[in-house]
């Protein structure tokens, strides 16, 4: 008996000290566009906030919010776009009014020579092509409809990805020819060259973030919105690609 | 079994205890909280919807496709093992079961690494068959094969190691050949263990998500097979991703149901009743 409540007590204890890790850090979810300036960022409020660590998670936008909506332990949130924001202000989710910090546009990434030889949407209904597209769910996936929708051009992708870096990796792996992220996203990525999009026809992106009304570091949160939206955080996102707000 | 010590009629209580946590926890939990979200009234909606119907069409499609496969490569790979004396043996096994550790995601990344159109092989399927496997149906085939096979080969090898050899040689002695001692002799003494291993197989296939989505992509009725839509969908329409896995729930229950009673019941009595068919 005594081993049966040993065990039974060191259980509770694992799984509630798992539970509770990171419980000193301000939990930022961000969009998975966001990955590289947000660790950046990340890195340097650390270093201008002695004593306040922040620990960052990335996904689509869309996936985030329904995490954020079931319950997941986060103090902020970068969305990819407004209309997802809107969705965790709606559910009560937001513990203030989000602000726009960044803008984003659209890019055709290709292998590195575009050895397929696009110049434009208009080349990526050839058959034979392989693209990818981000899911009609994530933001990245709207906006790609959008714009081609706007260039008038049917596309039938190879695979719809669950993220941006999702459908990124298979042009830089040379698994796929052509897909259609974020300029900052080939900017940071190194592995695979741009083919920009007309103005006309491209779509920017506007990225909200907000404290969340179940923050546990409300205080910290707070910083971190207030210093992602700073002269010295918006250096930082206009390095890694990002249009200001 | 040994006489001289009667086996506990109760249960202690520490066991007890550990594995009503266990299924608390582990089973009952989850289960119930599926059930208790599901939106029963909608179901029909849900379930009659072009996306899903072609989504559960592609995963049974895709998961029994995989099974055949496990079966067809992995019952000769199991016997190798089993009864094999080659170099290498150890380290075969070892091998066999990387795909059991390795995370999904990873097989799917080793896979395009293999069987991409730059891949390993890929390459040359491409240039001199024209076939290419990422992001088409056949490529979901191929992940769930990589990643469940493992079931199939340990599960049979385990019921091959275990058979009385004798049998197998009394008939090689009457003058069967080797394939028609592994047809009539080995076959159905491992036949329950066999359907056990598919099970097992098939579940794994069914369920598959990290391999599929990292190799084969996610496009409807091609690539998109349930997990992966229950996974977007849990993003946008959390309803229709309870529904779906409801679906998946019922689905895989029922044949292990019917697969899973039959095969337990034949294997209690595998290793003392069943006889070889005479050969």
């Amino acid at each position: 008996m005594r081993q049966t409540v040993g065990a039974v007590v060191l259980l509770t204890t694992l799984v509630a000290a798992c539970a509770r890790s990171g419980d000193d850090s301000v939990r930022v979810l961000a969009a998975a566009s966001l990955t590289e300036a947000f660790e950046a960022l990340a890195e340097r409020f650390e270093a201008t906030h002695p004593g306040l660590d922040v620990d960052v998670g990335f996904g689509a936008s869309s996936e985030l919010a329904a995490q954020i909506e079931q319950g997941a332990p986060a103090d902020v949130f970068a969305s990819a776009d407004e209309v997802t924001m809107e969705r965790v202000v709606e559910r009560g989710g937001a513990g203030a009014r989000p602000v726009v910090f960044a803008r984003n546009r659209l890019a055709i990434a290709v292998e590195h020579g575009n050895p397929e030889g696009i110049t434009g949407l208009d080349d990526l209904d050839r058959p034979g092509l392989v693209v990818i597209l981000c899911a009609q769910q994530v933001p990245c996936g709207r906006f790609a409809d959008a714009a081609l929708r706007a260039a008038g051009v049917a596309v039938t992708p190879a695979s719809r990805a669950a993220n941006v870096k999702a459908a990124l990796s298979p042009v830089a792996l040379g698994e796929a020819d052509a897909a259609i992220v974020y300029v900052t996203d080939v900017e940071s990525s190194g592995a695979v060259d741009a083919v920009p999009i007309p103005e006309d026809v491209n779509v920017v992106g506007r990225y909200p973030i907000v404290s969340l009304a179940g923050a546990d570091h409300e205080d910290g949160a707070a910083a971190f919105v207030e210093f992602v939206r700073s002269e010295r955080g918006q250096r930082v996102l206009r390095e890694f690609g990002f249009l200001s707000p | 079994m040994s006489t001289s010590r009667r086996l506990p009629t109760r249960p202690p209580v520490a066991a007890l205890v550990l594995a009503g946590i266990a299924v608390v926890v582990f089973l009952v939990a989850p289960l119930l909280g599926l059930l208790e979200r599901a939106p029963w009234r909608a179901l029909p909606e849900f379930l009659t919807e072009p996306e899903v119907r072609s989504a559960l069409r592609l995963s049974l499609v895709c998961s029994l496709s995989a099974t055949a496969i496990s079966v067809v490569l992995g019952v000769p790979l199991a016997w190798l093992l089993a009864r094999g004396r080659f170099p290498g043996r150890a380290l075969l096994r070892a091998l066999v079961l990387v795909p059991l550790v390795l995370p999904p995601v990873v097989g799917g990344v080793a896979l395009l690494l293999a069987f991409g159109r730059r891949g390993l092989v890929g390459q040359w399927l491409d240039e001199w068959l024209g076939v290419r496997l990422p992001f088409t149906t056949p490529g979901v085939i191929l992940a769930e094969t990589f990643v469940a096979m493992p079931f199939l080969v340990i599960t049979v090898e385990a019921a091959i190691r275990s058979l009385d050899a004798r049998f197998e040689e009394a008939a090689a002695t009457l003058g069967a050949g080797r394939a028609t001692v592994f047809r009539r002799v080995t076959l159905p003494m491992i036949g329950p263990s066999l359907a056990a291993g598919a099970a097992l197989t098939w579940a794994r296939a069914l369920g598959e998500f990290g391999a599929t989505i990292t190799f084969a992509g996610n496009f409807e009725g091609r690539t998109q097979t349930m997990p992966l839509a229950v996974f977007l969908a849990l993003e946008t329409n959390p309803p229709a991703a309870i529904a779906l896995s409801l679906v998946l729930l019922t689905v895989s229950v029922a044949v292990l149901a019917v697969v899973g009673s039959r095969v337990l019941a034949g294997r209690r009595d595998s290793g003392r009743e069943t006889q070889p068919v005479p050969v």
